[in-house]
C-alpha cells in the first residue's frame, strides 16, 4: 500500500506575517514521502529546513497550504495523535536528553503515553539493543559521547514504535565518529525495519545515502530527485552553498587534470572501478 | 613564539575522591611559525593540553615554556594575562562566549582588556569583520540577532583583535555547513601566512590536518604518542589504526586505487588536488611503458 | 577549594547502606534529625557518636574523604564550641587566661553541641553520597504523594528537580568553558578591587543565561513532540523496591531511640 506519511501542498509560512517585506522561511512548497523512503532534506543554513521540521511536527502551522501526515491534516486536535506516530531526533544532544540515566530518557516517550510498566521496560531494552546501547543502561548523559547521547535519543523515539522518523540536524554537532555511529545506525535500522526516514542535514554524504533528495533554497524546492540526479547538477549545489560527495570531487578535479571518465561517480567504489576501466583500456 | 611542554602531566580535582588522571608525561614543541595539529579520539587528552598552551591550565607536573616565560608545577606563577594576550584560543563553538549589547563592542572586548586604546580596538574591529566576511551594518547589531555562521565570525574576530602571536584554534569549524567551514579554514591559513602566526589546530579532521599542517601530534589515553610531519604519519596506517584514527580521505582512495590497479602512486596525497595530479601522472606514466 | 568539597555530592557504590530504598534513608535521616535531641548527657552522646560512626563504616566511605571533604564545616564546629566556651558561665571555673574563664558547664556545653553538629552532618552526608539525586528525588516525590490531595504540584515539583540534576553538570561544564573563554580575552575574574570583578562577572553570565534558555527552549520542544502534556495519565519507569532490610534499618534506628531514651537523665 502506497501510503502518504508525510505531504506539504503549497504550504507557506513567514515568522512575520504582518511585515510584507520580510521574505517567508517556506514558500509554495509541495513534496509528499510514502512509506518505507529515505528522504535526505539538504540545504545551506538558512535555506528554511528547520522551519519544514517544526511544520512537520506541529510546533508551527502554516499560514497557508496543508501539512498531512500519516494521512491526517496537521491540527491542533490531530496533533497528539500525530506526535505519538513520529519520532525526532534534533541536533543538539545535551538539550534533548531528559532523563537522568539513559534508560529513564528512553522510557520518557512511553511514560507520557501511559505505557504500563512491564511493557515499558521491554521496549526500553529493545530499543536500546536496536541502536547498540543496551550496556549504558544505567550511564548518565555527562559519561557518553555525542554519538552515544544520539543513539539513545533515536532509541528514545523507537520506543514509540513509530512510523516516521526525523533526524533533525542530528549529526551535524558530532565528531567524525559520533557521525559515522549515527548514520551506521540508521542504515541497519532501515535495512531491519523499513522505517520511513527523513534527515535534514548539510552532510552530503549523509544525504547521498538516501532515496531522493529534496535541495532547499531560499525557501523554496530548488532541486528533487535521486541522488545521482541531484549530484549530476553538481555546479548548482555548489552555487548554493553544498558540497559534492567527495568522489564526485575527486572526479571533477581528474576532469581538469585531462583525465576523462564517463559516468558519474557518487562513491569511492565505483571511481576506482572506472579508473581501473580507463587504465586497462589504453 | 616557542610553545614546549615538558613532561606535562594534569590530574584533574587532584587529592580527592573525584581525582580523574588527563594527562602523562606529554612533551611537544610548536616552534615559532609552525602550523601544529593536534589529533586524537575524543578522550584523549587534546582539550587538557590545550588549555595548557596559555596556561588557563597549570601541569601538575612537569613544566610548560611559552616565549620566555615558563609555567612549572607547584611554582605560583604571575601575570598570567601576558601569556593569554600573545596566546590567543578560539575555543570550540566560541559562539557561546559572545556577552556584548553590540558586535563591535563584542570584538574590542579582548584588546581593551589588555589597554587597547579605545580607537585602535575599533580600528581593529572593524577592519576583522570585513575580514571575516561580515556585512558593515552587523557592527551594530546584537550578536544575538546574527545567524551561527556570523556568531561563529564575532567570536574568531574577537580573539583576533588581540592580535595573538600564537593562534589555538579548538575544532574552529564545528556545526558550520560545508562552504562556512571551507571559507573559515582558508582564512586562518591566510592570516597563518600573512601575519606569520604560529598556528595550533586541535581537530577531528584528519583532511583538515592533511591540507594545513606542517608538524602533527597525536594524542592517545593522555599521552602525546607520536608526532611527525604529515606524510609520515598519515603513511603509517597502521599506527593510526593503534590510536583509532583513521588516514584522510585522499590517502584511503589512494590505497585503494593502488591495491586495485596494482600501481604505486608517487608519494602520498594529503589534498585532493594532489591526489587527482598523482593520479592523472601515473595514468599517463602507465600509457608510456604501454 | 570547591572540587574538594563533599557536601551534597554522590559516590556510586555497593554498599549496604547505598542499596537501601531511598525512601527508608530519607525517613531515617528525618527521625535521627528529631532523635538527636534526645541525648542530654555523656553517655547519650558518646552513644549518638558510635551509632554514626557505626553507619559511616556500613556505608563504606572512607572516613578519611569524609573529613577532608568537610573541612569547611569544621570551620564553623569550632566556632560554635569556642562561643559556648567563652558565653558560657556556669558551674566551676577549670581555667583562666588573663580575662578569659572557662567554666565546666561551657566546655560540657561545648563539646555536646559539637557532638551532635558533627552527627547531624555526618549523616545527611553520608545521605547524599550513598543516594544518587535522582532516588532522593523519586523517594521525596513518593513521600510527598498524599500531598497530592491538598492540590501541591508533586509530579511537577518532582519533574522540575530531576530536570535540574541532570544538567547542573553540564551547566558547570558550561560555565567553566565560558569563564575560560572570557580569561582568553583578558577578562579576570578572580582578582582586583570589588566593583572590577562585579563587571568581570557580566561577561560570564550573559552567555550562560542565553545559553541556558536556549536549552530550555529545545528541552521544552523535545518534551513536546515526545508526548509530554503535564502529569495526567503517565505511567511511572523508575519503580522502589521496599525490601525487608529496609524496614530493618527503621527498625533499628528504633531500638536505638530507645535505649537513648533509657540512659538520658
Amino acid at each position: 500500500m502506497d501510503l502518504n506519511i508525510m505531504s506539504f501542498e503549497n504550504v507557506t509560512f513567514t515568522y512575520m506575517p504582518e511585515d510584507e517585506t520580510v521574505r517567508p522561511a517556506v514558500e509554495g512548497l509541495s513534496f509528499s514521502i510514502k512509506q518505507g523512503e529515505w528522504i535526505a532534506l539538504v540545504g545551506h543554513n538558512g535555506s528554511g529546513k528547520s522551519t519544514i521540521a517544526k511544520l512537520m511536527n506541529g510546533l508551527l502551522f502554516p499560514q497557508s497550504g496543508t501539512v498531512t501526515a500519516m494521512d491526517q491534516k496537521m491540527s491542533e486536535e490531530s496533533l497528539w495523535k500525530i506526535r505519538s506516530q513520529m519520532g525526532m531526533v534534533f541536533q543538539n544532544p545535551d538539550n534533548q536528553f531528559v532523563g537522568a540515566t539513559v534508560q529513564d530518557d528512553v522510557a520518557f516517550a512511553l511514560e507520557n503515553n501511559g505505557v504500563p510498566h512491564a511493557e515499558m521496560v521491554q521496549r526500553v531494552h529493545e530499543s536500546l539493543r536496536q541502536v547498540k546501547m543496551e550496556e549504558y543502561l544505567n550511564h548518565e548523559p555527562h559519561h557518553l559521547s555525542g554519538g552515544q547521547k544520539q543513539r539513545v535519543a533515536i532509541a528514545g523515539a523507537l520506543a514509540l514504535r513509530p512510523r516516521l522518523l526525523i533526524l533533525d540536524e542530528a549529526t551535524s554537532m558530532l565528531d567524525p565518529q559520533g557521525r559515522m555511529e549515527v548514520i551506521e545506525t540508521i542504515r541497519e535500522l532501515r535495512e531491519a525495519t523499513g522505517l520511513t526516514v527523513i534527515s535534514i542535514t548539510h552532510d552530503l554524504e549523509e544525504a547521498a545515502l538516501a532515496d531522493r533528495i529534496l535541495v532547499m533554497n531560499a525557501g523554496h524546492k530548488q532541486v528533487e530527485g535521486t541522488p545521482e540526479d541531484v549530484f549530476f547538477a553538481g555546479n548548482k549545489l555548489t552555487e548554493l552553498g553544498l558540497d559534492l560527495p567527495f568522489a564526485m570531487r575527486i572526479s571533477k578535479l581528474l576532469t581538469e587534470a585531462g583525465v576523462q571518465l564517463s559516468g558519474e561517480h557518487m562513491s569511492e567504489d565505483r571511481l576506482v572501478e572506472d579508473l581501473w576501466t580507463f587504465y586497462s583500456k589504453k | 613564539m616557542d610553545i614546549l611542554l615538558q613532561e606535562v602531566g594534569y590530574s584533574y580535582a587532584e587529592n580527592t575522591p573525584f581525582e580523574k588522571r588527563a594527562l602523562h608525561h606529554v612533551n611537544i614543541h610548536i616552534p615559532s611559525g609552525s602550523y601544529t595539529a593536534i589529533i586524537g579520539h575524543t578522550g584523549s587528552g587534546k582539550s587538557t593540553v590545550l588549555q595548557h598552551l596559555n596556561a588557563l591550565l597549570k601541569p601538575t607536573e612537569g613544566s610548560v615554556v611559552i616565549g620566555d616565560r615558563k609555567v612549572e608545577a607547584g611554582v605560583k606563577a604571575k601575570n598570567l594575562r601576558d601569556i593569554r594576550r600573545q596566546v590567543g584560543i578560539v575555543f570550540q563553538f566560541p559562539e557561546q562566549q559572545l556577552f556584548e549589547e553590540t558586535v563591535l563592542k563584542d570584538i574590542m572586548f579582548g584588546p581593551m582588556n589588555y589597554g587597547v586604546p579605545e580607537e585602535e580596538a575599533k580600528r581593529r574591529a572593524v577592519e576583522l569583520a570585513a575580514q571575516l566576511g561580515l556585512p558593515p551594518e552587523a557592527l551594530e547589531k546584537s550578536p544575538f540577532d546574527l545567524s551561527g555562521g556570523q556568531m561563529r565570525r564575532v567570536a574568531i574576530a574577537g580573539v583576533l583583535a588581540m592580535e595573538p602571536e600564537v593562534l589555538v584554534l579548538d575544532e574552529p569549524t564545528a556545526g558550520l555547513d560545508p562552504k562556512g567551514r571551507r571559507e573559515i579554514m582558508d582564512l586562518f591559513h591566510q592570516l597563518h601566512v600573512q601575519k606569520g602566526l604560529t598556528t595550533v589546530l586541535v581537530t577531528h579532521s584528519m583532511e583538515d590536518a592533511a591540507r594545513f599542517a606542517d608538524q602533527i601530534a597525536i594524542m592517545h589515553n593522555g599521552k602525546c604518542v607520536v608526532s611527525g610531519e604529515p606524510r609520515d604519519i598519515f603513511a603509517n596506517e597502521e599506527q593510526l589504526m593503534d590510536y583509532r584514527l583513521e588516514p584522510p580521505r585522499t590517502v584511503k582512495l589512494q590505497r585503494m586505487l593502488e591495491a586495485k590497479l596494482g600501481i604505486e602512486l608517487d608519494g602520498i596525497s594529503l589534498t585532493e588536488e594532489a591526489l587527482a595530479k598523482n593520479i592523472a601522472l601515473a595514468l599517463a606514466k602507465g600509457r608510456e611503458t604501454e | 577549594m570547591m572540587e574538594k568539597m563533599i557536601f551534597g555530592r554522590f559516590i556510586p557504590g555497593d554498599s549496604l547502606v547505598h542499596r537501601l530504598d531511598p525512601r527508608a534513608k530519607l525517613l531515617f535521616v528525618f527521625l535521627f534529625i528529631a532523635i538527636v535531641f534526645v541525648a542530654n548527657n555523656a553517655l547519650t552522646y558518646l552513644l549518638l557518636l558510635v551509632f554514626t560512626l557505626l553507619v559511616v563504616f556500613l556505608s563504606k566511605i572512607r572516613l578519611y574523604f569524609l573529613i577532608n571533604g568537610l573541612k569547611p564545616v569544621f570551620i564553623l564546629l569550632i566556632f560554635t564550641f569556642l562561643l559556648h566556651i567563652f558565653f558560657t558561665k556556669e558551674g566551676d571555673v577549670l581555667f583562666q587566661f588573663g580575662f578569659i574563664e572557662v567554666y565546666e558547664e561551657g566546655l560540657r556545653q561545648g563539646i555536646f553541641i559539637s557532638i551532635r553538629f558533627l552527627v547531624l552532618v555526618f549523616i545527611t552526608s553520608i545521605l547524599t553520597l550513598t543516594t544518587s539525586p535522582i532516588s532522593i528525588t523519586d523517594g521525596i516525590e513518593v513521600l510527598l504523594g498524599p500531598f497530592k490531595r491538598v492540590k501541591l504540584p508533586v509530579h511537577e515539583l518532582a519533574l522540575m528537580m530531576s530536570i535540574s540534576l541532570r544538567f547542573i553538570p553540564t551547566l558547570m561544564d558550561e560555565t567553566g568553558k565560558i569563564l575560560k573563554a572570557q580569561m582568553a580575552r583578558g577578562s579576570d575574574i578572580g582578582s582586583g578591587p570589588i566593583k572590577e570583578r562585579i563587571k568581570a562577572v557580566v561577561p560570564l553570565l550573559i552567555p550562560l543565561f542565553v545559553s541556558a534558555f536556549k536549552r530550555a527552549e529545545d528541552l521544552a520542544t523535545a518534551m513536546e513532540v515526545r508526548g509530554y502534556r503535564g502529569g495526567e495519565g503517565r505511567t511511572r519507569y523508575r519503580q522502589l523496591d521496599w525490601r525487608l532490610i529496609d524496614s530493618l534499618s527503621l527498625l533499628l534506628l528504633a531500638g536505638f531511640t530507645a535505649a537513648l531514651w533509657y540512659f538520658r537523665t
